[in-house]
């Protein structure tokens, strides 16, 4: 198993601030939109540089989307932020018809996704917007795993031309992406190869496989892993020559079962190569109030959970 | 700018071809929405062929030319007329709307490439938003023309409208003339049944809007001096909302003074007594 090291411990959300930033040095076009939570999003940052290119919209989501939508007519590259839920299920229809169907090039951007918000609870736990995004024709689904990855996310949506949905969240995470590491939309990263079995991992849950990776090397059990920063387009050429050689997967996503990643490997392995898969997923219901890691752990979304899943797919496997 | 009798006989003319393509585009598909089409009949006319500075040809950006967004995408019928004799495609292809592998979509979108729309609507209550945004837009290129927007008055129901009519008023976006069609009545029955629209006026006003009303949205004359007004009032700091009181199925008599024709098509025999009504004058397509 190769190690992996890391020297501090970020928020994915501070990775897309600092990303909006430099965005916003590369590309003038670059502006900003915030439905009343810029310290949450972290643009403070944009703002001090950019003050003329930020829009605050107050609490109206909806308008956000449009006034968003809008800004493209006349070149701008609007990258909206608020919490995810706010930014998909709140204003699905203003997406889809002012942004998808009109292919508008917004970058929505959305923190606090899945259960690591916390203490909120479940109003605000949001575990089904990689569902309602992906569903969206045209809609690129990023879903980043640190500091690093979220950072050159945004960073790579200026050049990316169309709608597109970046996904991250709220706690502090390891970050041992390489800074330096150029982030290609639609290709996986490589981070372990292995040949008894595949884990495909994305976002917070990625850390958590390779912790996974390495309880398992002392099973003696030879992981791959994969992160699948972009959801959609997924990058079926890597996930399926990984799932040849292994014969198995495990899919972990701090979302909703139904929907989420484990759904888009899936339909790709039940029409190219079908195979045992095991879901690492929140099992089809609501969050709650607690501590990220208290409720990674009640909802089976850890290392510990994503073993378990091994066990379960390489004994299926052996079964065939 | 003073216009000359002669300039508004030809908006007139104008005018009455776009009523005979909008029933002619109804009744070939049998479906679409010639009410709300044939109200603002003299509103886009006006807008396209007089009020806005416009390029020949068409650009999704518009940069420095006027942009016009329809809110209310159900009246395609008069928005698609009004592009094609506005020479934005040819108006044979009229005859495509709403057929299967047209560009003319039911609702209005950008997804056909069709020149003239810069954004898909019609699921209700989002073109203000997006006028705003294209009004910033426009706002930081240092471009100086004007964002128009029509939405429907059954439209002002919905929530978003009034988040939009918020942030124009905040942030000063007095390069925007909002129009509201107000004719009274949307596809369940007259307003005031539905869910009273109140004094809207006054709750423009109270939104900080500078208000102005073309009484007679039905007379070209004065469809054209409103307009005038209101490009007057830009720059001044507000957003300007023009409450355009029009009649639903203006235009065609049985059609008229009824929510009835909202969403339906008229028959062979209706077909040729609308026509009969409205003359042609730049020849049907």
């Amino acid at each position: 198993m190769k190690k992996y090291t890391y020297t501090e411990s970020k928020d994915t959300r501070s990775g897309f601030g600092a990303g909006l930033v430099e965005a916003g040095r590369q590309n003038e076009h670059v502006v900003a939109l915030c439905a009343d939570l810029i310290g949450s999003l972290k643009m403070n940052d944009f703002i001090k540089e950019f003050p003329e290119r930020f829009f605050q919209i107050g609490i109206a989501e909806a308008n956000m989307m449009g006034i968003a939508s809008g800004l493209t007519i006349g070149g701008k590259i609007p990258f909206t932020g608020t919490f995810a839920n706010f930014s998909t299920g709140r204003v699905y229809d203003q997406i889809r018809q002012s942004i998808a169907y009109s292919n508008k090039n917004v970058k929505i951007c959305a923190s606090h996704a899945g259960l690591t918000l916390g203490e909120d609870g479940a109003t605000h736990q949001m575990l089904e917007d990689i569902g309602l995004m992906k569903m969206l024709p045209g809609m690129t689904v990023i879903n980043p795993c640190d500091f690093n990855q979220t950072k050159a996310a945004a960073l790579a949506l200026v050049n990316h031309q169309g709608p597109a949905y970046l996904r991250f969240g709220r706690p502090v995470v390891p970050n041992f992406t390489p800074y330096d590491q150029v982030f290609e939309i639609g290709k996986a990263v490589m981070l372990n190869e292995g040949r008894d079995v595949t884990i495909i991992a994305t976002g917070h849950l990625v850390w958590e496989a390779i912790k996974a990776g390495e309880l398992l090397e002392r099973l003696g059990i030879d992981a791959e892993i994969i992160n699948i920063h972009t959801i959609k387009p997924l990058d079926a050429e890597a996930i399926l020559d990984s799932i040849k050689k292994t014969g198995c997967v495990v899919t972990a996503e701090e979302h909703n079962r139904f929907g989420g990643l484990g759904d888009s490997v899936a339909q790709l392995l039940v029409r190219e190569f079908p195979t045992p898969q095991e879901y690492v997923a929140v099992d089809d219901s609501f969050g709650e109030s607690g501590k990220p890691a208290q409720l990674m752990e009640k909802y089976g979304l850890n290392a510990e959970a994503i073993i378990i899943a091994v066990q379960k797919v390489l004994a299926r496997k052996e079964l065939q | 700018m003073v216009m000359t009798k002669n300039s508004i006989h030809n908006l007139e003319a104008i005018a009455s071809q776009v009523r005979r393509d909008i029933v002619r585009m109804v009744h070939a598909c049998q479906s679409g929405h010639p009410g709300g089409s044939l109200g603002c009949t003299e509103y886009l006319v006006a807008l396209f062929f007089e009020a806005m500075d416009r390029h020949r040809e068409f650009e999704l950006d518009g940069i420095g030319e006027d942009l016009f967004f329809l809110s209310n995408g159900h009246i395609s019928p008069v928005f698609y007329s009004v592009l094609a004799r506005a020479d934005y495609f040819d108006p044979a292809e009229l005859v495509t709307f709403r057929q299967i592998d047209s560009r003319l979509q039911g609702h209005p979108t950008t997804h056909e490439g069709l020149p003239g729309v810069r954004v898909a609507s019609g699921s209700l209550g989002q073109g203000l938003s997006v006028a705003l945004g294209a009004a910033q837009a426009k706002k930081l290129n240092q471009d100086s023309r004007l964002i128009y927007v029509l939405m429907g008055d059954g439209e002002l129901q919905e929530g978003q409208i009034w988040e939009a009519a918020m942030y124009a008023f905040h942030n000063k976006m007095d390069n925007v003339i909002a129009a509201v069609d107000y004719n009274g009545a949307q596809i369940d029955g007259p307003t005031e049944q539905i869910l009273s629209l109140g004094n809207l006026r006054a709750k423009w006003e109270a939104f900080g809007w500078d208000v102005l009303e073309i009484e007679r949205g039905n007379d070209m004359t004065a469809v054209v001096r409103g307009l005038e007004l209101a490009k007057s009032r830009t720059g001044k700091g507000k957003p300007v909302m023009i409450m355009l009181h029009t009649e639903m199925g203006n235009g065609v008599d049985f059609m008229m003074g009824s929510h009835k024709w909202h969403g339906i098509a008229p028959n062979d025999e209706q077909l040729a007594a609308a026509l009969a009504q409205n003359a042609e004058t730049l020849g049907d397509y």
